[in-house]
């Protein structure tokens, strides 16, 4: 990490939700919320792109591309409507950050989404929240609202003489739909199905329009950049990673939760913070950015977190779920279970991932009982060859993350299988009651 | 029955949308919570506000999961059973309901005599409450942290009708006022429940008692820290982490 000025933790969008009601006007107006509005009306709609591209965000839902840098792909002199989308699709096995920052601070990401859509020129946007966290949609519903009655959204804004109207949608359960062009699908009132690219979504993307899509958290950090200006976020992260992000820790960790900390911070540092892995056992793997992104082991405790360091080390930073799990856990039941996943969200459009991902389930799934050779592993490993890079979307991609990633780290544990006739691991072992009384009542 | 009421509020989701065929995936909620599940009326019914065919509704009804051609229960429980709340004990809490319940993944249980409403069951995938595993949903509020043994008393304090709340959420309500809500109409309920769960604030407890903040905020002021940024497209792509960002960003020469 850089030499820094500021905490271990740096609460940005975080910071309201220990507040009493974080979710009402009110409470985000009191710390401020809503005045980036007049900073960003008071800037012409380029310096406000320019003021994102400065602060060197890049997009927190997964692939870390430049905010700034995508915003400006939108051809002003096309003479179509403009749309902001919201990606609240959160789908990534995983990743749980979203969700609680639309709950407890929903303003701030209609904050950001009014200063966005500002920059973009676009009069309409649309927020697409997973269907299956009703309380989630509740919220957000009613903070749109309460946005409304206060003038920060409809006709001229703040005397400003910029317009917007944001909808909210709810999906219908589909992980593909988090994939930015199958979103557009889905709002368009269609299967989930990725589009073939380009055209990209900034020259054609909702009614063929040009339209940026980005996540939750990318859209809610914009109010503080503009509010304090691109080197205070700047200052915050390493070189080529800049800012504060919100890291998930799930799985072993005694105090599991979000963790906003400035990218680089390591998971060494986070497990000292999240009290260790659960006690009287030791980290065995986790995946740095979800279930999409290879798996990591305790050698690479000291990575730092952001795109760089992560990426360095084979993987991918993603969306910073941490998914811990200790010794008691079997690599091939958890791959298993995360290739059924894929296997189920495949959207059926290419065969390379229709396929292949029904081929490896069958294969994982007589690995895992203890049938077959060592040769299977290869094969395995020629499939994964046959899916990456060769399906239409990320999403056969990821699939094979786990896949690889645990025949590189842990190929022995595959062949204790073989040798075993079966897993030779006591699944009771991991629960979260193990080893405590388990009640009788 | 679909009724004029109901028509209407289908025209009305449309007409939130530039082009009507976006408000299919609401109006396809607000047929469950009128009919309780996808049905052929309410197909036709969609088709007939979208002027569009009823084939075509159907194959996107049929492709989310939300969407049930069979009857759910008045509380429809969701077991997250991907891996880490699999690993976490959501494999033994979903095998435990299933024997207690008497049925099988996506079927409603009997309902007893003295049972005041009914509960259904699906095995669910991650659904973004990982630092609450093992977490289960029911009726798509947010129930973390069960056991095998607060599962079952939970499914049974659902049948004998009393009153339960989310652990991180309202009281609960039915599936079809459920439905309601994400067809796009509220209930008045965003109020209740707290701000976070406790592990949603697990960091900024510690962030509170060590006194640690984000830096302060300078609005103007010198701007020499400001980032080192990709100057080019092509640069921004190569520095994107993923094949995944490539894929999506990466743009012909031409097409520009
Ligand atoms: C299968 C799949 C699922 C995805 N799910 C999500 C998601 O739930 N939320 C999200 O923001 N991005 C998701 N993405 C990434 C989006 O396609 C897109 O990169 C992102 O929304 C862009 O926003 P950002 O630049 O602000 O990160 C997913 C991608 C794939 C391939
Ligand atoms: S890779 Fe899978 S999810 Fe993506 S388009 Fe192909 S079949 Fe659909
Ligand atoms: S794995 Fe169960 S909520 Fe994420």
């Amino acid at each position: 990490m850089t030499e820094s000025t500021h905490g271990a933790l740096t609460p940005v969008l975080t910071d309201t939700w220990d507040a009493e009601q974080g979710w009402k006007l009110d409470t985000y107006a009191a710390k401020g919320g809503y005045d980036a509005l007049d900073t960003a009306f008071a800037m012409r709609p380029d310096d406000v792109i320019t003021a994102v591209k400065d602060s060197g965000l890049r997009g927190r839902g997964g692939a870390g591309f430049p905010t700034g840098m995508k915003w400006s792909f939108i051809p002003q002199d096309n003479p179509k409507p403009k749309y902001l989308v919201v990606n609240a699709d959160e789908s990534e096995p995983g990743t749980c950050k979203d969700i609680p920052l639309m709950m407890g601070n929903p303003h701030v990401l209609v904050e950001g989404v009014i200063i966005s859509s500002y920059a973009i020129r676009a009069n309409k946007a649309f927020i697409y929240i997973r269907g299956e966290v009703v309380h989630v949609i509740r919220r957000v519903q009613a903070a749109v609202a309460e946005a409304y009655a206060a003038g920060h959204l409809g006709k001229d804004i703040h005397g400003s003489g910029y317009d917007l109207d944001v909808v909210v949608h709810a999906g219908a359960g589909a992980y593909i739909c988090g994939e930015e062009t199958a979103l557009l699908e889905g709002l368009e009132g269609r299967r989930g199905q990725p589009r073939l690219r380009p055209p990209f979504p900034a020259v054609a993307g909702l009614y063929a329009s040009p339209t940026v899509i980005n996540n939750v958290e990318s859209i809610a950090s914009v109010p503080a950049i503009i509010r304090n200006g691109a080197d205070w976020f700047a200052s915050m992260g390493t070189e080529k990673s800049k800012g504060h992000g919100i890291f998930s820790l799930s799985g072993h960790v005694e105090r599991p939760g979000q963790y906003e900390a400035p990218l680089g911070i390591t998971l060494a540092e986070l497990l000292d913070l999240a009290g260790g892995i659960r006690q009287g056992h030791q980290l065995k793997f986790w995946t740095p950015g979800g279930s999409s992104t290879p798996l990591l082991t305790a050698d690479h405790l000291d990575v730092p977190l952001d795109f760089e360091g992560v990426g360095g080390v084979g993987s991918m930073l993603g969306t910073r779920a941490l998914q811990i799990f200790d010794e008691t856990v079997c690599v091939v039941r958890a791959v298993l279970r995360w290739t059924e996943f894929y296997k189920h969200e495949s959207c059926g459009k290419c065969t390379p991932c229709r396929e292949g991902t029904w081929w490896l389930v069958q294969a994982l799934t007589r690995l895992e009982n203890g049938q077959g050779s060592e040769a299977d592993l290869d094969q395995l490993l020629d499939q994964c060859d046959n899916i990456l890079g060769r399906s239409f979307c990320a999403l056969g991609d990821g699939a094979t993350s786990p896949i690889s990633s645990s025949i590189q780290h842990f190929r022995d544990e595959y062949l204790a299988h073989l040798s075993h006739g079966g897993c030779p691991f006591d699944p009771a072992r991991s629960t979260a009651w193990a080893g405590q009384e388990v009640t009788a009542s | 029955m679909i009724d004029d009421k109901t028509l209407d509020e289908l025209r009305e989701i449309a007409a939130r949308y530039p082009e009507a065929r976006s408000g299919l995936l609401p109006m396809l909620h607000l047929v469950q919570s009128v009919q309780g599940r996808i049905t052929p009326e309410g197909i036709e019914a969609c088709a007939a506000v979208l002027d569009i065919s009823a084939a075509e509704v159907s194959g996107v009804a049929t492709f989310y999961t939300m969407y049930k051609r069979h009857g759910v229960g008045d509380f429809h429980v969701g077991v997250c059973t991907n891996t880490l709340c699999a690993v976490m004990g959501g494999d033994e809490i979903f095998s435990r309901l299933k024997e207690h319940l008497e049925i099988g993944n996506d079927e409603v249980a009997v309902q007893r005599q003295g049972d005041s409403k009914t509960v259904s069951l699906e095995h669910i995938e991650c659904n973004a409450a990982c630092d609450y595993a093992p977490v289960m949903m029911v009726n798509w509020e947010f129930m973390d942290n069960q056991t095998p043994d607060s599962a079952v008393q939970l499914v049974e304090s659902l049948r004998a009708g009393h009153e339960v709340s989310s652990t991180r959420g309202p009281r609960l309500c039915s599936w079809r006022e459920v439905e309601r809500v994400l067809a796009g109409f509220p209930d008045g309920r965003a109020d209740e429940g707290p701000t976070a769960g406790p592990a949603s604030v697990a960091g900024l407890e510690i962030a509170r008692e060590r006194g640690w903040t984000a830096p302060p905020g300078a609005s103007a002021g010198a701007r020499d820290d400001v980032a080192d940024v990709p100057d080019d497209k092509q640069e921004a792509v190569e520095e994107a982490d993923t094949s995944r960002a490539e894929s999506e960003t990466v743009q012909e020469a031409s097409d520009d």
